[in-house]
């Protein structure tokens, strides 16, 4: 590459490249090669259409680009000149790809992007609604231009803010614009960029530093990581433009280590531009010298903190220091030299603001918050990404109309807006405009981006403890309030959420929450208590459930509500028996039921059961043993015990009434005990209606009395008869025949025939509790 | 890199002009202890030693440093490192059920090594991959969408293949 002698070379250059490089009736095929993307496999497609184009030799560009923001639906593509977009591709689809769509110039239909199964695909990418109500400003080279391309960067007009800054603009100028536009800090807190470039600028000392803040350590959040490798140059850009308003010649770009693309993308950019001479010494004949270099991060969320970030810069660990000074200051930046540290989205937004001018800018988002916003929306929502909006837009306009809706048709519950730093947005705000001082009116703040849904399945209680535990892990302990209060939070938050909270857990938690935030040097500290202050705030009935009905209603956490099976819609796989480490599931005749004195609530039931059969609900009862001070060991034996009447018996098998009409005559009668293989018949009347029994002990009677088998059973063989309830004893029931002298137990509720127990049926149904009590007693 | 390759000069860059000795040394070490643990996948002692030497930094603060930061590790980890994203993106859509099923595959807890030293299971803040969640990386290349247990079967078998 040549380098760039002034400010007229690179005019001709854009000039020239503008001419050869994304020609618009050329076919072309720009493919995300994101990270997202990778991991679905678009290097793989990538391959086969090199091999196919190469194969068929045939003329197609591939342009390999940074986040295009579906990422759910990954890898995507954008077909040219026809403006299809493909997701979901697959090296198998490349060839039908190039045969359908450039042999023929027709779509490929099952590549389209379709809201649902039940709806017409969608052509073009304007058109899905995913990137219909987006507006890109930092993101619009992504999906655009190859990030490892320096020339498509300044072919697409890349670099034309740092030219007209160069060529006509004093540094003063710079500054004024850049505060004209109210752009703020994209990092989280919002602080106005131009401020800040004034002050770096008017702190004393000739040596000054440029600083891009990369290390997005916010669990669920994207942007930087989209842009570094999306736009990299776009970042220098806005680097170089700050360096110059700021007069500083040194620069670097913290970066998370976590981010292996971002960085290599990075280094790629870096040295291209130093050859063009558009970093480095004397940049474009200017007499401007500007270097930038990486620092990379090590794993540590609190070197995102301007001061800490300092400190790991030079080396240290990564401990915040108090302010003043501040980095902008002298004695606050690396090595004492004052700094200007941006975010990265916040210089990736600077360039199209010189080249627009601010009154563009202006026109866009709020009055207090102009411009658009990139946010990692994310979550249960059906679409997954990135996308940049205009601020003012509402919390239901992304979620609904950019998401698609909540994943499976459930209720949206909350989205957490801000990282660990930020809090829970519940749903009676969706109508709220997304800006900084909106967000902070409610409790949460904009954070770098992240915006995590929630729906009816997520705790509230679970997920503050999860950002808590995040941000009680990274606090680097300099801070006692920090330190010692979030840890002491977590274990609050831990004991409530395994059962075992206690009135009074909730006003603890909050004190604690302020105690933390008053006493915290950094904004680690300051802001970790904001998950667990705003969930209590909005969610403070779901705690409650928690400490006082030990119940989640999301079913979530273990170790709370009651276990269940649901017999009506159990299929008896004895899968939740396997699954029971703790012999809590036990099996009956007639199924599955789970004892509560050995259930740990483990949920491993639960989460096996083919059907769902396994409930979690409320404690609806106070338990009997408990108010009356029974034993454990003696509750097994009070529950067999209360299975013993007649009832269970007869549901303990299968069973038939055989009944007999007492007109019929003996022979029939015998007949019938023969088919049915039985011993005793009900003698019925004209009403079903039971009258008399007629059992093995009759046939011996007549046979003894001579009695003709002819004859009708009423004539000879009616006698008044003992019948049982249902709910009778076994006990009793016994005591009874045994005084009576009979072996057929009719059972009858009211005039219904219920069923015949007979003492064989006594016995094998007695026959286990012979066996347990001989157990109990060994 | 080994140690003894480290030029101070050539890592701290153009930055270098403007600073003292001491503060280059001190300005790559971050940089140095990457290198260092690219090279061994992990921290060894001596070449600890070696590093406090060059740089003429005390090793108890060299330690100091190294500790701080959650990415260096002081013992040898494994061929595979498989890190499971504790993401909030991730989590809300269960990687905490992911990761105690790889936990009981392999019988290591999050942050430990098997004996054999093959695999090392870790947890990440975030990836950056939230489109995808949940998560989880082998030796940093991403693996997304894995819910259910077959997906989760497919990743211990890409986890269990041999290079």
């Amino acid at each position: 590459m040549e380098r760039l002698k002034n400010i007229d070379d690179l005019r001709s250059l854009r000039l020239d490249l503008s001419k050869e490089t994304f020609k618009p009736d050329k076919n072309r095929i720009r493919i995300c090669c994101g990270t997202a993307c990778t991991a679905t496999g678009s290097k793989k497609v990538v391959k086969a259409f090199d091999d196919e184009i190469s194969r068929r030799n045939l003329d197609i560009e591939i342009v390999r680009t940074g986040c295009q923001g579906l990422c759910q639906k990954g890898p995507v593509m954008k077909l040219e000149p026809y403006g299809y977009f493909y997701q979901k591709v697959r090296q198998e689809n490349v060839d039908v790809i190039v045969s359908t769509t450039y042999a023929a110039g027709f779509p490929v239909r099952s590549l389209l992007y379709r809201d649902t199964f039940l709806e017409k695909p969608v052509e073009f990418m304007e058109d899905v609604p995913f990137y219909k109500k987006q507006m890109r400003v930092a993101l619009k080279n992504n999906g655009r231009i190859d990030p490892t391309n320096i020339h498509h960067y300044i072919a697409v007009g890349g670099y034309g803010a740092a030219e007209k800054v160069f060529s006509s603009m004093s540094p003063e100028q710079v500054i004024d614009e850049v505060k004209k536009s109210n752009l703020r800090g994209r990092g989280g807190a919002g602080f106005p960029t131009g401020v800040k470039w004034a002050h770096t600028r008017r702190a004393p000392g000739t040596i000054k530093m440029v600083i891009a803040n990369g290390d997005e350590g916010d669990p669920g959040a994207f942007m930087d990581r989209s842009i570094m490798e999306g736009d990299p140059h776009g970042l220098l850009e806005g680097m170089l433009i700050c360096a110059y308003a700021v007069d500083a010649h040194y620069g670097f770009i913290y970066v998370r280590h976590e981010y292996p693309l971002a960085v290599k993308n990075l280094r790629i950019a870096i040295s291209q531009a130093e050859q063009i001479g558009l970093l480095g010494r004397n940049i474009l004949g200017t007499g401007f010298d500007f270097t930038i270099h990486i620092r990379e991060g090590a794993g540590a969320f609190v070197c995102g903190e301007a001061t800490a970030l300092v400190a790991s810069l030079e080396g240290k660990r990564g401990f915040p220091h108090a302010r003043p000074p501040r980095v902008s200051e002298p004695g606050g930046g690396p090595w004492g030299y004052p700094a200007n540290l941006n975010n990265v989205e916040t210089f990736a937004c600077v360039p199209p603001i010189i080249e627009k001018g601010a009154d563009w800018f202006l026109s866009i988002g709020t009055p207090s918050s102009p411009g658009t916003k990139v946010f990692a929306l994310t979550g249960k929502v059906k679409n997954t990404g990135l996308v940049e909006v205009p601020m003012g837009i509402t919390l239901g306009e992304i979620v609904y109309d950019i998401g698609g809706g909540i994943m499976g048709n459930k209720k949206f519950k909350a989205i957490q807006t801000g990282g660990p730093s930020g809090g829970c947005i519940p749903s009676k705000y969706l109508n709220l405009p997304v800006d900084f001082d909106s967000l902070l009116k409610v409790g949460s703040m904009m954070g770098s981006g992240g915006m995590v849904v929630l729906d009816e399945d997520n705790c509230m209680v679970d997920v503050a403890k999860f950002f808590l535990s995040f941000t009680q892990a990274e606090s680097c302990g300099k801070c006692p309030t920090c330190r010692i209060g979030t840890y002491q939070m977590l274990q609050i938050l831990e004991k409530i959420t395994s059962g075992k909270g206690e009135k009074g857990d909730i006003e603890k938690l909050e004190k604690i929450g302020k105690l933390v935030k008053a006493g915290s040097l950094c904004g680690l500290g300051q802001s970790a208590p904001n998950p667990v202050l705003t969930t209590i705030k909005y969610f403070r009935d779901e705690y409650e459930e928690h400490i006082h009905e030990k119940y989640c209603r999301a079913r979530v956490c273990s170790g709370l509500g009651v276990f269940i099976i649901e017999h009506s819609e159990c299929i008896l796989c004895g899968l939740c028996k396997q699954a029971c480490a703790f012999n809590a599931v036990k099996e009956t005749r007639r199924g599955f039921f789970i004892d509560r004195d050995y259930c740990t609530k483990c949920k491993a039931c639960y989460s096996i059961c083919p059907v769902n059969a396994v409930k979690i609900t409320k404690e609806m009862y106070a338990r009997l043993e408990e108010e009356l001070k029974i034993p454990y060991e003696k509750m097994e034996v009070i529950e067999r015990r209360r299975k013993m009447t007649l009832k269970d018996i007869l549901e303990s098998r299968p069973y038939e009434i055989v009944t007999v009409h007492k007109n019929s005559a003996i022979s029939d009668a015998v007949r019938k005990m023969t088919e049915k293989s039985v011993s005793g018949l009900f003698v019925v009347d004209d009403n079903n209606k039971l009258v008399s029994l007629f059992t093995e002990r009759d046939i011996v009677r007549c046979v003894f009395d001579n009695t003709s088998f002819n004859e009708t059973i009423e004539k000879t063989c009616m006698r008044d008869i003992t019948t049982f309830d249902p709910s009778t004893e076994i006990s009793s029931a016994i005591a009874i025949a045994l005084r009576k002298k009979i072996r057929h137990l009719p059972v009858v509720e009211g005039d219904r025939i219920i069923g015949m127990i007979t003492f064989r049926d006594l016995v094998s149904y007695l026959l286990p509790e012979i066996c347990f009590m001989a157990e109990t007693m060994y | 890199m080994k140690v003894e390759e480290l030029e101070v000069n050539k890592e701290i860059g153009e930055v270098g002009t403007i600073l003292n000795d001491q503060e280059m040394k001190r300005g790559i070490l971050i940089h140095a202890l990457h290198h260092m643990q690219e090279h061994n996948g992990y921290l060894p002692g001596d070449e600890l030693k070696k590093l406090s030497q060059k740089l003429y930094i005390p090793l108890s603060e060299i330690y100091s440093v190294a500790s701080f930061y959650k990415m260096f590790h002081f013992k040898p980890r494994g061929k595979k490192v498989v890190k499971v994203c504790l993401g909030t993106a991730c989590y809300v859509r269960g990687s905490k059920k992911l990761l105690t099923a790889l936990e009981s595959e392999f019988h290591v807890k999050s942050g430990e090594t098997t004996e054999d030293l093959a695999i090392t299971l870790e947890t990440v803040g975030c990836v950056g991959c939230c489109g995808l969640a949940p998560v989880a990386t082998i030796n940093d290349e991403v693996t997304g969408e894995i819910v259910g247990d077959k997906r989760t079967v497919r990743l211990v078998n890409e986890i269990r293949r041999p290079d």
